[in-house]
């Protein structure tokens, strides 16, 4: 929709582009244009969108619900596939609201032609996934189009899960004092995802970061309970949107130290040669908390036992001040508000 | 990959600060003249610690690309046998009436390419198809550019065209020196690395200002400014080679060569500021097969500039994005009046993106 200003240089000459009324890739993005549109979108479904995971329950233990789409190209990456990331996309979901995954259901959309092959191996990686997981697929659902009317293979899953006792972690929660914690590097998937694309030739050894973070979570909570305030994992429109969208969520503002956010050499590389953000690449195996300060060096110590926590850092602090907005003191020493990615990056991610 | 951690030192980049401020005797006007460098500067705050004034130059390939040439692109775009090529910072930026991503959002066959070789291929994957390249940028993308059409003249593929918008440093520069008040240029590393800097002698002598060959890294760019300070407070004018890394003073001479043999120098009319006398590339007649203008046919479409857009103000350096009543108002990346706005080298995208606000200019 056309917004319209009282400002007399848009009365005089109508704007002259960009907006149509179709859907954009950049829609799909994870960036502020998606999250214009699920602000359209969601309350007319009268559903809330600032969580990754709903509590559909009160009383304890609450029952948590995720659900997701997965449309990643190619289906196959290093690191990871279409399967694992759908199994893993959803458990981290649930996580993030501070559950443990119970069942998963998988509803797939197959293009007709796909070979079965593929079908078996990707059927087969989502067993293997849930079964590391701890989770069972209780139901699912194939459904096949015709040639041309998908792109291969969509995977779709949808979790249920209980909250660990103490967990409370909202993306409301976020306190002014809190500390930021980042769980691993960033940038890995998104980048993995590019180079395996064809025709960019990277010769990298690049390794998607796919994996469940729900042990994370638990132990996380196990240590500190309620005082983990916030979690999430940054995944399309990466770190910076997920930041800005938990800025936002909780009003507050966040201060980040651009030396202190651990960037890949490979990743780093790859995003100046590509002009791209580290920062708006996706993720799917790191997560970022707010943790009130007393017990942040206790969870990131407990953090760091783990493997998928070994590089868990400390990457800023959550301030009262600029509530919605996040700001990044830059490597010599000046400042500079980090926004949420604008637009497309790269579509087909996850 | 060392050179991010050696460049990006933030030890080194505060000594680097340091020394400028104990340089620097006035607030010299300093033009980098590279959108790259310009995002580096905004991005760290660069211009915010310094005590000299940071002018942002024309150096975006995107933004200067005329209106027309993009109408023409859009023209082109909508045949339904073009395959339409292009880098991806060209396809939000703002003709007459749409943009390249939502012609594609329509039905367009509009692909993001990340080198002109891989559009030649797609044209011998695609037979049936008309493959068409938008050659824009300065002389960095120039050169293979040209070995995109020499490979193409080579492997007979006939399906195979570039639409050419190339634009040429120097004869800019001499354009805001002769009409802007700049002390001294940081010219861009990567137009060096290609070209040299053999060009830009008679420019520092005959103007009297200092030229730095300066690359893109924070430490590149520190170390540039303090280079032309130096030269500044010393009284001298010449050029001086920052990237020594990577830039040589004739430049990368078979990649000349390749520009020459297929391309010729033109007047060339940049958007925003107009036309700069032999500022530009055009095909070569015996190239002109190549062509997608000539090959389509599509001729100039009535194109009509937002009169909300300063953008011409902004690429010659006399004003800064928060001076623009339309920035982060009317104008935004999501809603661009003008191509600063677009590109990732636009000033206007690095001024946003930085989230300096409107109606100041801090440095």
């Amino acid at each position: 929709m056309m917004a319209v200003s009282p400002d007399p240089v848009a009365a005089t000459c109508p704007l002259p582009l960009a907006e149509t009324e179709r859907v954009l890739l950049g829609h799909g993005s994870g960036g502020q244009l998606m999250a214009e549109l699920l602000a359209e979108l969601g309350p007319r479904m009268g559903a809330p969108t600032v969580e990754d995971a709903a509590l559909v329950t009160t009383g304890t233990p609450q029952v948590v619900m995720s659900t997701d789409a997965f449309v990643v190209t190619p289906r196959f990456f290093p690191g990871g596939d279409i399967g694992s990331l759908a199994v893993h996309g959803t458990v981290n979901d649930l996580a993030m609201r501070g559950a443990a995954p119970l069942a998963l259901s998988v509803a797939f959309i197959v293009e007709e032609s796909l070979p079965l092959d593929e079908l078996r191996r990707v059927t087969s990686s989502i067993a293997r996934a849930a079964r590391a997981c701890g989770v069972p697929v209780v139901t699912g659902d194939t459904k096949v189009v015709g040639r041309g009317a998908a792109d291969g293979l969509y995977v779709t899953t949808t979790g249920i899960g209980v909250s660990l006792p103490g967990a409370e972690p909202s993306a409301t929660r976020g306190r002014p004092g809190d500390v930021v914690l980042l769980s691993g590097p960033i940038g890995l998937h998104g980048v993995t995802i590019l180079g395996t694309r064809e025709g960019l030739g990277f010769d990298s050894e690049l390794v998607s970061d796919c994996r469940p973070l729900h042990r994370l979570v638990a132990a996380m909570i196990a240590a500190a309970g309620p005082a983990v305030h916030v979690l999430r994992d940054p995944t399309r429109g990466g770190l910076a949107s997920a930041l800005n969208e938990l800025a936002a969520a909780s009003a507050v503002g966040v201060v980040v130290e651009e030396d202190a956010v651990p960037v890949p050499a490979q990743v780093a590389a790859a995003c100046d040669l590509l002009g791209l953000d580290p920062l708006h690449v996706a993720n799917e195996g790191c997560l970022v908390a707010f943790v009130a300060p007393d017990r942040a060096e206790e969870v990131l110590a407990v953090m760091r036992g783990l493997d998928e926590g070994a590089q868990a850092t400390r990457i800023g602090t959550v301030v009262a001040g600029h509530p919605g907005r996040v700001v990044m003191r830059t490597l010599v020493g000046s400042t500079r508000v980090v926004d949420m990615l604008v637009g497309e990056q790269l579509p087909r991610i996850c | 990959m060392r050179y991010l951690d050696e460049y990006r030192d933030p030890v080194l980049a505060r000594r680097l600060i340091g020394r400028i401020r104990a340089a620097a005797t006035r607030p010299w006007s300093i033009m980098e003249v590279c959108g790259g460098q310009t995002h580096t500067i905004v991005r760290q705050g660069i211009d915010e610690l310094l005590p000299v004034r940071m002018i942002h130059g024309p150096g975006c390939p995107v933004c200067v690309t005329p209106l027309e040439t993009i109408d023409r692109a859009l023209a082109i775009a909508a045949r339904s046998e073009v395959i339409f090529t292009s880098f991806g910072d060209m396809l939000r930026v703002p003709g007459s009436t749409t943009d390249l991503l939502s012609a594609k959002a329509r039905g367009a066959d509009v692909r993001v390419v990340y080198s002109p070789l891989d559009a030649v291929r797609l044209a011998v994957a695609n037979p049936g198809r008309q493959v068409v390249f938008f050659a824009v940028g300065f002389e960095t993308t120039a050169p293979a550019n040209a070995m995109s059409v020499l490979k193409a003249a080579a492997q007979h593929v006939p399906n195979y065209s570039i639409l050419v918008s190339h634009v040429l440093v120097p004869p800019a520069m001499v354009a805001i020196m002769e009409s802007a008040s700049v002390d001294a240029f940081l010219a861009a590393g990567h137009v060096c690395a290609v070209m040299g800097w053999r060009e830009y002698e008679p420019l520092a002598a005959r103007y009297r200002v200092p030229i730095v060959v300066t690359g893109f890294e924070p430490l590149d760019l520190l170390e540039g400014i303090l280079m032309a300070v130096c030269q500044l407070e010393e009284g001298r004018h010449t050029v001086e080679n920052q990237y020594a890394r990577a830039v040589r003073r004739t430049g990368n001479l078979p990649a000349q060569a390749a520009v020459r043999r297929v391309f010729r120098v033109s007047d060339q009319v940049w958007r925003g500021i107009g036309p700069i006398p032999a500022s530009g590339l055009v095909l070569a007649p015996e190239f002109a097969a190549y062509d997608a203008g000539l090959r389509f046919g599509v001729a100039g479409t009535g194109a009509r500039e937002h009169p909300g857009c300063i953008a011409g103000q902004i690429l010659r350096g006399t004003k800064t994005p928060p001076e623009c009543p339309a920035y982060r108002s009317l104008c935004t990346p999501r809603r661009p009046l003008g191509a600063p706005m677009v590109s990732a080298e636009g000033t206007c995208a690095a001024f946003y993106n930085a989230g300096r606000p409107a109606g100041q200019e801090r440095s």
